[in-house]
């Protein structure tokens, strides 16, 4: 794995320079966040196509339906947590339901905000944009798969949420790594465990995988990075293979990705589903990692729940 | 600015009644709705339908044809009569209205009937949908103009005045809004549920330019859209004063008459007022 570490939001900052060069319809829209969700890079080089709206993001969301009705690319950036929260209904009513090509790309999702605390950190919003007719939604793993995801959403019509993040995290993934909308990657291929993951926690459960390896224990890893509409195929296929079941997500266990997978299984393959993610709490303040270690989202919270849903499997007392 | 033609008002006047009459109807028929706000934008509407809008209704999705928004959707019998008098979908259609697989939905759906600009319904959202589309339409240096009604009501949305705000930040010269001052909404006249006032004041301080006018006088009304053209470098705001329930005299003034739809020996009345009326 390489050492080299990008935070998401760099790279979306860098491809929206790059995709505005190639789509002439394309336009940004932010929320006085420019210079931390990094559209201030799309501001420099289009300014005529960069609109700050301020801090008014109900009305940031609106003005960005009105420029997808009249054909432009609208991508509406700032954090998740206001993003997704303070803008609800008008993403719901004036853009997911007439289904209309605005991207949501939203930055800072997540404890791993930080110190900024629990008002910052958004825990419910693939929940919120998930439950939404119409939405597409996108939890890229790192860098190399931000950038092809915006690409993505992008060159694809309709409404679409991307969630980023605000820390450098490692790049896992190869440049000959292609994302495919729709599709979750098997990463690694194991027989006794699978971990479905996402964001952030695609890493954490590389390096549960190779822990566990060391014990005997094959663990497939999928990353999971469209949550909707979700690859249920993939996801019963590895369930099958596997019986035993781990979800990894920055995000509650409540109507994220562990949610998502549960319903899946639940339908077509029940399977025991062990949850690792937020156990329905706020954030708080603290350095990401130490968050994430406070909140059982690091590498061994991740093994312990792959040790869960193995031992469940094999029915032995644990 | 040209005296508009004693003609042209007769006309207008004449589409106007038409159109009030299809309101009642349309309702009645429903079983539910919303007359109140709907009448009280008749002539509004029929202005901005009947002579001021761009269009061609044979090619709704033409690029550039004006754009007009009902952002107080729950007034969305009078934009589908409207559009449908004006040729954009059959007359007949107007009797689907709430009803089930009809594209006439209780408010208005975007995608649905030909002549819908945007989904409103959700109060406060369709000045930034006028904005957007404003905006884009300086970006492609098309000509076409951008119209948003908004609720009196409506304008204790708080979203309404980050609109405002952008719009007069980003001189939106192309985008107009009209402001159906009819005093009343759900719970009350407006300065008792919650005090907009002073309407004028406020929008001037946004950075908007402002006009008055008599919601119901075609006269003023079209004066004053010929007025909103020729300002170029801020957005324009034409506050007309109005009565809710206008046409039908059990309905004028009458907070009660906001949200419910009339029983046919009411409607029946109400069109025999509406055909007397001149
Ligand atoms: C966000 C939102 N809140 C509440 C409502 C319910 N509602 C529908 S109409 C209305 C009153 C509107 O009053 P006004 O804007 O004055 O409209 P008009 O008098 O022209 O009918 C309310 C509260 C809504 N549609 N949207
Ligand atoms: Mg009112």
């Amino acid at each position: 794995m390489l050492e080299q570490k990008i935070s998401t939001r760099d790279a979306y900052g860098k491809v929206l320079v790059e995709l505005g060069r190639r789509y002439p319809e394309l336009v940004v829209l932010d929320a006085d966040l420019s210079k931390s969700t990094k559209t201030s890079e799309f501001a420099k080089h289009y300014p005529e196509r960069f609109f700050d709206m301020g801090i008014a993001e109900q009305n940031m969301m609106g003005t960005a339906a009105g420029l997808a009705l009249a054909g432009k690319i609208p991508c509406a950036s700032t954090f998740a947590v206001f993003a997704t929260g303070r803008a609800y209904d008008q993403i719901r009513n004036a853009i997911a339901y007439p289904g209309l090509n605005v991207k949501i790309v939203a930055s800072h999702a997540g404890i791993t905000v930080g110190e900024d605390g629990a008002t910052h950190q958004s825990i419910e919003d693939i929940s919120l944009m998930r439950t939404l007719p119409n939405m597409t939604v996108i939890v890229p793993a790192d860098a190399v798969e931000t950038a092809q995801a915006v690409t993505a959403a992008v060159e694809m019509r309709g409404p679409c949420y991307i969630r980023l993040g605000r820390p450098a995290v490692p790049v896992i993934l190869r440049d000959d790594y292609r994302f495919q909308l729709g599709k979750a990657a098997v990463l690694k291929e194991g027989k006794d465990a699978v971990v479905f993951a996402a964001g952030i926690m695609v890493h954490k459960a590389f390096e549960a995988a190779s822990v566990l390896e060391a014990e005997g224990v094959e663990v497939a890893v999928v990353n999971v990075s469209t949550i909707k509409p979700l690859d249920r195929e993939t996801i019963v296929k590895w369930a099958k293979k596997t019986r035993a079941v781990v979800t990894a997500e920055e995000h509650s266990i409540y109507g994220g990705l562990g949610s998502a997978v549960a319903e899946v299984l639940g339908e077509e393959y029940p399977v025991p589903v062990i949850r690792v993610g937020i156990k329905d709490r706020f954030g708080e303040s603290g350095s990401p990692d130490e968050l994430l270690t406070a909140f059982q989202l690091n590498t061994d919270s991740v093994v312990n729940a792959i040790k869960k849903a193995v031992c469940e499997k094999s029915r032995i007392a644990c | 600015m040209t005296e508009p033609q004693e003609e042209l008002i007769r006309e207008l006047e004449a589409k106007a009644k038409t159109i009030r009459k299809d309101i009642i109807k349309m309702l009645a028929e429903a079983g539910s709705g919303h007359p109140g706000g709907s009448l009280s934008s008749v002539e509004i509407v029929t202005a901005l339908y009947f002579n001021v809008l761009r269009l061609k209704p044979e090619e709704p999705l033409w690029q550039d044809r004006d754009r007009f928004i009902l952002s107080k959707g729950h007034a969305a019998p009078v934009l589908y009569a409207a559009l449908a008098e004006r040729g954009f979908f059959p007359v007949d259609e107007l009797l689907t209205l709430r009803k089930l697989g009809s594209r006439l939905q209780g408010h208005p759906a975007w995608g649905m009937l030909p002549g819908v600009e945007a989904s409103t319904g959700s109060l406060g959202q369709g000045l930034s949908i006028g904005l957007g589309m404003a905006l884009a339409g300086r970006l492609d240096q098309r000509d076409y103009r951008v119209y948003v009604l908004l609720g009196d009501g409506e304008s204790q949305e708080g979203q309404v005045w980050e609109a405002a705000m952008a719009a007069a930040h980003y001189r939106a010269g192309n985008l107009t809004a009209i402001l159906d001052y009819n005093g009343l909404q759900i719970d009350g006249p407006i300065e008792k549920v919650m005090s907009p006032l002073p309407l004028p004041d406020k929008w001037r301080a946004f950075g908007w330019e402002v006009r008055e006018v008599d919601g119901h006088n075609f006269r003023d009304l079209l004066t004053a859209f010929d007025w909103a053209k020729g300002v170029k470098d801020k957005p324009s705001m034409i506050i007309a004063h109005t009565i809710k329930g206008k046409g039908v005299s059990f309905m004028e003034g009458m907070v009660d008459w906001h949200g419910k739809a009339p029983n046919q020996k009411l409607a029946d009345q109400a069109l025999e007022e509406i055909g007397a009326g001149s």
